[in-house]
């Protein structure tokens, strides 16, 4: 114990050491490798060899453009939606839950009790031809008649935006719990409807949980191979169905590699643009 | 306040100089080459069995009693040899379980296996010997192999049968739903019927795909050039563009041929047995089908002795019998694949005859000229298989 005291400084240190050293072996390592590995060239006939192959970038690049595009834009929507589905709800819980709320929220997560693959396998059910929601479709002439939605983009967007849900729902309930509802009175005792000052007050001070729902939802979406696997055809595959497929099938590991980093890149470079756009401070919540 | 932020970067400074020091020894062991852990060989000298057998298989692939869950092959050798069968069904696809593998494998230690099964129209298996990962077997302790039926015992990726044995056979074929579609019997009819739109899956595995559309488009499967290869490429390309196919899948079409999402599928004859729904139908179509086989091989590391027992203990012709039939009076479900043994129909006969007689089970030798084999050099053709990853994936 004297020790700790006379080198109390080193306190936050000790503290973060098994976090740092987390983050190094299951992180920095295999990112270091992962890295190494998108710069070789050759085949599982006769061994990889590093050779500072660059052009693994280049040629995964032009060659699965549309793959990479599809993953950006397929996530975004799923964003979107999900983000308008869930606020409503979130906002709903936060304000008039009462007692209700915790189990309110239960009712959000608890779906998610069950596996990924299981929650997935469901939608093929949801989804199936012969099913209510696809008859029900046809009869209103959103689908044609003998018309599917599996085997869709609109399936795989449908799948993704379950599944990432509660990673949206639960940060903007958080945001939206804090409010201080006497900003809100406030707001109306100056003469704001209740329009307006929602729009003025919540609206801003849920932004944190905005952003963060945004970046929880989007950045595993867009590396989601799962829901264009099962729920989509082949024309609705993700860049992350090409990743496992290169990985795996191939054992293209240098080209599977690259891939990654590019979609790692991408994903940064999404983010820095939104974190730009909305500021950075929404990112850590320091307006709340 | 300026104390505490001198005090955050400082330990972001020494955390990154302490993750620096980890990560050095942590990326030499990433990338190191040299085996640490040396494989496990077998021990010279008088053979002994060892107390545990382990044995990487696919699901649903051996028998098993209804009731109690267990396997009665694998006890009644534990009785004969007291060796105790560790039997994990761990193999999805040949893919992604040699990918699972090869890491240790390449890094020249054991896996903790003795025997897996792979499949010979898949590039695995021939790769598994060419690397040098495959024992080879002991045929001392496997005078069964007399058993082995003539068709299997030169195949292009081990022509004497030094590293592997068959364990079952399959074929590839139509499957298609009776409530939803008049019989689909043709490659043609999967991929170009305008009523089929959207309605059928193709295999994901280029072997038995490619083999049934060569086959339709009048080309030899067992000898694929760059020019068959194209025609039948371009067919199912063409295919999936107009979206006459779904999706590509494993055997995962089986529950969706259940329910109806498909009307028809390309599949594999021993799933359709398992299904037991009588709307659903499989055949050899018109032009051929496909035939495989998977093969089990003692990954390098595997007991040899422990291994080459256990596989002259399946070729028997009453153990394989019992394996591929069941026993209905038991309670004892089979395989129903095509067993690899001569004399198991004569002992399977006894025990169910319903299965001894069924020709997806013990195909005649008309159903069985109607089967084709892959060319085994295509499978290994990096051109091709991207090709055709592309396709199925992207």
């Amino acid at each position: 114990m004297k020790w700790f005291h006379r080198h109390r400084g080193l306190m936050p240190y000790v503290l973060l050491a098994p976090g740092l050293a987390w983050l190094a072996v299951f992180f920095i390592v295999p990112l270091g490798f992962l890295a190494y590995q998108s710069l070789q060239s050759g085949n599982i006939d006769f061994g990889y060899a590093f050779t500072w192959a660059w052009g693994n970038y280049g040629t995964a690049f032009t060659d699965y453009r549309s793959e990479f595009v599809r993953s950006i834009e397929y996530a975004g929507i799923a964003t979107l939606l999900a983000l308008a589905l869930s606020y409503p709800v979130a906002y709903w819980i936060a304000f008039r839950g009462g007692r209700w709320k915790n189990l309110l929220l239960l009712m959000i997560v608890a779906p998610f009790f069950v596996t990924y693959l299981i929650r997935t396998l469901a939608w093929e059910t949801i989804l199936s031809d012969n099913g209510l929601v696809v008859r029900t479709l046809q009869h209103l002439h959103l689908v044609s008649p003998g018309g599917h939605v599996l085997a869709t983009g609109t399936a795989v967007v449908a799948g993704i935006t379950y599944n990432f849900l509660p990673f949206m729902a639960l940060p903007l309930y958080v945001s939206l719990e804090q409010i201080d509802h006497r900003l809100i009175e406030a707001a109306e005792d100056l003469y704001a409807s209740s329009w307006k000052a929602f729009l003025r007050v919540t609206v801003p001070l849920s932004l944190p949980g905005v952003v963060a729902g945004t970046l929880l939802t989007f950045i595993p979406a867009a590396g989601d191979f799962i829901n264009a696997q099962l729920l989509g055809a082949p024309q609705n595959h993700m860049i992350g169905n090409v990743i496992q497929s290169k990985f795996l099938e191939l054992t293209d590991y240098p080209a599977a590699a690259a891939m990654s980093f590019i979609l790692m890149g991408a994903i940064i470079i999404a983010v820095a643009a939104y974190a730009r756009a909305v500021g950075t401070e929404q990112l850590s919540g320091t307006a709340v | 306040m300026t104390q505490s932020q001198f005090t955050r970067q400082e330990l972001l400074r020494r955390g990154l100089a302490g993750s620096a020091l980890l990560t050095v020894p942590g990326l030499l062991a990433a990338c190191g080459s040299g085996g640490s852990k040396a494989a496990v060989t077998t021990t010279g000298g008088k053979q002994q069995m060892a107390k545990t057998l382990h044995f990487s298989n696919w699901t649903l692939y051996i028998d098993v009693n209804n009731k109690t869950k267990a396997h009665p092959s694998l006890q009644e050798f534990q009785q004969k040899y007291g060796t105790h069968v560790d039997y994990v069904e761990d193999i999805n696809d040949n893919a992604s379980y040699f990918g699972k593998i090869q890491g240790a494998l390449s890094r020249g230690q054991s896996i903790d296996r003795d025997i897996v099964v792979l499949t010979d129209n898949d590039r695995y298996l021939s790769l598994m010997i060419k690397k040098g990962w495959a024992e080879k077997l002991d045929k001392a302790a496997i005078p069964n192999i007399k058993n082995l039926v003539p068709v299997q015992r030169h195949p292009t990726f081990d022509p004497n049968r030094e590293y592997s044995l068959p364990w079952q056979s399959g074929m590839t074929g139509i499957a298609y739903n009776d409530k939803l579609t008049t019989p689909v019997l043709s490659v043609t009819d999967l991929l170009e019927n305008p009523k089929l739109k959207g309605k059928i899956t193709c295999l994901n595995s280029m072997g038995d795909a490619l083999t049934l559309v060569m086959l339709a488009n009048g080309d030899d499967p067992s000898k694929v050039t760059d020019k068959s290869f194209n025609a039948a490429f371009t067919r199912i390309k063409k295919a999936v563009d107009s979206k006459q196919i779904r999706q590509f899948t494993g055997n995962d079409y089986a529950p969706s041929l259940a329910k109806g999402d498909l009307a028809a599928a390309m599949s594999w004859s021993g799933d359709i047995a398992q299904i037991g729904n009588s709307h659903i139908h499989w055949n050899v179509p018109k032009d051929g089908g496909a035939l495989w086989t998977d093969n089990m091989i003692i990954p390098k590391g595997g007991n040899v002795y422990t291994a080459s027992v256990y596989m002259n203990y399946v070729y028997d012709p009453a153990v394989m019998g019992l394996m591929e039939a069941g026993d209905p009076k038991k309670n004892i479900t089979g395989i129903y694949y095509i067993p690899p043994v001569i004399g198991a129909k004569e002992a399977a006969l006894k025990l169910n005859p319903s299965v001894a007689n069924n020709q997806l089970i013990f195909p005649s030798a008309k159903t069985l000229s109607q089967v084709h084999l892959f060319d085994s050099n295509a499978l290994n053709n990096q051109k091709y298989l991207t090709q055709w990853q592309n396709l199925i994936s992207a």
